[in-house]
């Protein structure tokens, strides 16, 4: 395992990894429990759309939602049974909104619906594309993006180098580890296939050097084919799609571009198995590996269905040792505080940890800000977050926007240094939350301001035209007038005529 | 519900970090009581005295919690600063109201820590320096070179009972600062090879003065090892002194004194490590921490060699942190991803 023509960013940070309890244990199967709870809403996009009804008895795989539109993923029945109801639960995202769920009671023979491989090399790419789209297949590393857009190029955007995101480098984390140990040839299998679809000429596996036995597990599938695995330093946020391509090829994505604009794409390694999965088995996306650790008696990762409820995975793990009974979804670094732990399995759910005031003590008090600078040196974006922290504070949003805010990805780097214990990572999701509702009612009474011009135009003009109208009538009323006038003129005078010419007859 | 994420910190606080400049400034407080006797010891308990008081006070009044912000102990530096700046046996009043004037006028005033425009060590010993010219001026002769040595009474005695001592003693005491000789010595047309022969100068430096300096020195090559401070602004200081400092002296050497004379004498290794590394009144990119520290080293090289004072590094600071904010606008690096 070496180190070779890596090109570093700036900062990062370098957290007690607590990585290795989790991985002592092999990643094991959670049983099928009574009830499955499948939000309709697990990806990026387009809400999907309910195809079954209360009642109706579905198989393993059979897709019970499906995509709405081209950014939207299909939902698959994990198992078969009957579908209960359809409703608003509780869903694992930082609002603890409700949002509607289709509800699966399993029947326990968990039989498969019949499975179609997809012989992905003979089919036409727009074809295939659209295959894929029934997947349910996103992006498995967090941004569950729907996996078949990226997957999509055309003549403008070609793509010379696939990335395979394989640096996992937040702490507690380690389904994507487990996943490289247990099933190396899958992700290679499945980096050559998108390799292929995208027609890149390069494929790059970015590993951390802290996964040394998933390197070895790569290094032998990857042997006689031409993907190609770079270590990186173990530094938080290496994992990061932009810090990852910055680290093995020394490219920048400019701000406001994406890497596709370069010819860059990037899969997490468990996304890119799913896709191996689906292609070669027929075998949609209806499961995924957990990382259940923290305070949890028994550390483990396991394979879960969609729509498990956390409280299955919890029991699996020998259950919370704690009263404080908190779990936290993804990592110490960018997770959030689960609402409960009723709230089922996702597709983004990667790393479910049990909190305790050993492993996360609560913040000391906030102190001011001394301009250290320690914050600037740890941003991977080279930002000041200092001036940052100033001008969110104080609410000088124009500022703060001027300062890049908006290029702050929330890694948490500038917290995790801070003397002062401030919580800088919220000031700015606030300003970032608020410049957003500002822009919003700011177009919001651009509309309403050109709807209102354009009303007063409106009933300006057709004030004129009244008036003109009226105008016209008046004159023609006028001209009537005339012409009777005239006529009666006329008249008066033929009558005059007509006498003069009866009384000369009469003469 | 909020995002309370990251749920992990790995930070020295506040408090850790200003009594680890404290602890760095112990080697050249106990060199300075090695050549100058316990003096400066009392003037550093005096202002450290003064300061807690005050600061509870002042705290009290603005409703603030008291122990979070007396324990973040950059109080303390100010007033250790303070009594490292001023002459050893000024009476004891000097140093108290010195602290007051930079804890009231110099931090509380503009916020409290953190808020600081000014560096609150430099606001009190300029105003001490403007209002007591005298006293201030007035350093006290190393013990080595006293006819007859001071002892630690004598010391006690001049700092709180001045009005016991004769015109004559205090004299004999005191002298002036090489800094000081070298500017009077060169307006009555000496060369400064003979103005050098005194012997208040040691090998490069003041007698004394080089090894207390040589002891900040220790002190600020230990924060730097510490991360406590960045390279950049002791470094942008100290080499733009010294480059200044050659250019002059290799143009004139009879009238301009040698850069490491400037490197050793004054403040300057105190200034270079502990007074503008004061992170709340100093520029915080790393490009301004260059420029501040060059800017600095120029006005303080104008100021000892053209000026009225003898020293300057106080103005110099003073008016390089008004600079500060627009250093920090000017020099914003570049953002990853941007042009």
């Amino acid at each position: 395992m070496q180190l070779k023509n890596i090109f570093k960013f700036n900062g990062g940070v370098h957290p007690d990894e607590n990585k290795i309890a989790s991985t002592r244990l092999p990643i094991a199967k959670l049983a099928i429990p009574k009830k499955l709870v499948l939000p309709l809403r697990q990806h990026v996009g387009h809400v999907a759309k309910v195809k079954v009804k209360p009642g109706d008895q579905v198989f393993k795989g059979q897709i019970i939602a499906e995509a709405d539109g081209n950014i939207s993923a299909a939902i698959h029945a994990p198992t078969s049974g009957r579908i209960l109801k359809i409703s608003e639960e509780i869903l694992p995202h930082p609002s603890g909104l409700p949002d509607f769920c289709i509800t699966l009671e399993a029947d326990f023979k968990d039989t498969w619906i019949e499975k179609k491989p997809i012989p992905w090399k003979k089919i036409e790419k727009t074809q295939l594309i659209e295959t894929l789209s029934q997947s349910g297949i996103v992006g498995l590393g967090g941004a569950v993006f729907p996996t078949h857009m990226k997957l999509k190029t055309n003549q403008k955007q070609t793509i010379h180098t696939l990335v395979i995101n394989a640096a996992e480098c937040e702490p507690f984390i380690t389904c994507d580890d487990m996943l490289m140990r247990e099933r190396a040839d899958e992700i290679i299998r499945g980096s050559l296939i998108a390799q292929t679809i995208l027609g890149a000429e390069k494929c790059v596996i970015g590993i951390e050097d802290n996964k040394i036995e998933a390197y070895e597990a790569l290094k032998k599938a990857a042997q006689k084919t031409t993907v190609e695995i770079t270590v990186v330093p173990t530094l938080y946020p290496s994992g990061d799609a932009k810090r990852l391509i910055y680290l093995l090829m020394g490219i920048e994505v400019p701000k406001e571009k994406r890497s596709v604009d370069l010819g860059i794409q990037v899969f997490n390694v468990a996304t890119v198995a799913a896709i191996y999965r689906y292609l070669e088995f027929g075998e949609p996306s209806i499961s995924r590996i957990v990382t259940i650790t923290g305070a949890v008696k028994t550390p483990q990762n396991y394979e879960v269905l969609f729509g498990t409820p956390l409280s299955e995975l919890i029991k699996a793990a020998g259950g919370s040792s704690n009263k404080q009974k908190k779990f936290i979804m993804g990592g110490p670094m960018m997770g959030f505080d689960l609402p409960s732990i009723d709230v089922p399995v996702t597709k983004a759910m990667n790393c479910v940890i049990e909190s305790s005031p050993e492993l996360f003590p609560t913040p000391k008090p906030v102190m001011p800000c001394i301009r250290c600078a320690r914050c600037a040196d740890a941003c991977p974006v080279n930002l000041q977050p200092q001036e940052l922290y100033w001008f969110s504070k104080s609410s000088q949003l124009e500022k703060a926007r001027e300062y890049n805010l908006f290029d702050c990805i929330e890694c948490g780097c500038c917290t995790y240094v801070c003397p002062s214990n401030i919580p800088l990572v919220q000031f700015y999701r606030y300003a970032k939350s608020e410049i957003i509702a500002q822009d919003k009612s700011k177009e919001a009474a651009n509309t309403a301001r050109e709807r209102n011009e354009f009303r007063l135009a409106r009933l300006e003009r057709e004030k004129k035209e009244r008036a003109e109208r009226h105008a016209q009538k008046a004159l023609g009323a006028q001209d009537k007038q005339a012409e009777d006038d005239k006529k009666s003129t006329i008249a008066a005078a033929m009558e005059r005529v007509k006498q003069n010419q009866q009384e000369n007859i009469k003469n | 519900m909020e995002n309370r994420s990251p749920y992990i910190v790995n930070a020295p606080s506040v408090s850790f970090i200003m009594f680890k400049v404290l602890l760095a400034l112990i080697p050249g407080i106990a060199l300075y009581v090695y050549v100058f006797g316990v003096g400066v010891i009392i003037n550093i308990l005096l202002a450290s005295l003064t300061v807690l008081l005050t600061e509870s006070v002042i705290l009290a009044i603005r409703k603030l919690p008291i122990r979070p912000f007396i324990l973040d102990g950059s109080g303390l530096v100010t007033a250790w600063l303070l009594a490292l700046s001023i002459p050893s046996i000024a009476p004891w009043w000097i140093i108290v109201l010195g602290t007051l004037l930079c804890i009231i006028f110099g931090k509380h005033l503009y916020g409290g820590l953190g808020y600081n425009l000014f560096n609150p060590a430099m606001v009190g010993y300029a105003i001490l320096l403007i209002s007591f010219p005298s006293i201030m001026t007035h350093w006290q002769t190393p013990s080595a070179l006293m006819a007859s040595p001071m002892d630690w009474l004598d010391q006690i005695k001049i700092i709180f009972k001045n009005n016991l001592l004769t015109k004559e003693t205090i004299d004999a005491m005191s002298s002036a600062t090489p800094l000081d000789y070298i500017k009077t010595q060169l307006t009555l047309h000496q060369t400064l090879s003979s103005i050098q022969q005194d012997k208040i100068f040691g090998l490069i430096g003041g007698h004394g003065l080089e090894l207390i300096n040589l002891g900040y020195l220790a002190g600020g090559l230990y924060l730097l090892k510490e991360k406590i401070i960045s390279w950049h602004l002791p470094v942008a200081f100290l080499s733009t002194l010294f480059i200044t400092a050659l250019m002059f002296n290799v143009l004139s050497p009879e009238t301009f004194a040698s850069p490491l004379f400037h490197v050793m004498s004054g403040g300057s290794i105190l200034c270079a490590f502990f007074i503008i590394t004061d992170p709340v009144s100093a520029p915080t990119t790393p490009k301004g921490k260059i420029y501040f520290g060059a800017g600095i080293a120029l006005l303080v090289f104008i100021i000892r060699i053209f000026g009225g004072y003898p020293e300057g590094i106080a103005f110099a600071v003073l008016l390089f942190n008004i600079c500060a904010p627009l250093i920090d606008s000017l020099t914003q690096p570049r953002v990853f991803g941007h042009k």
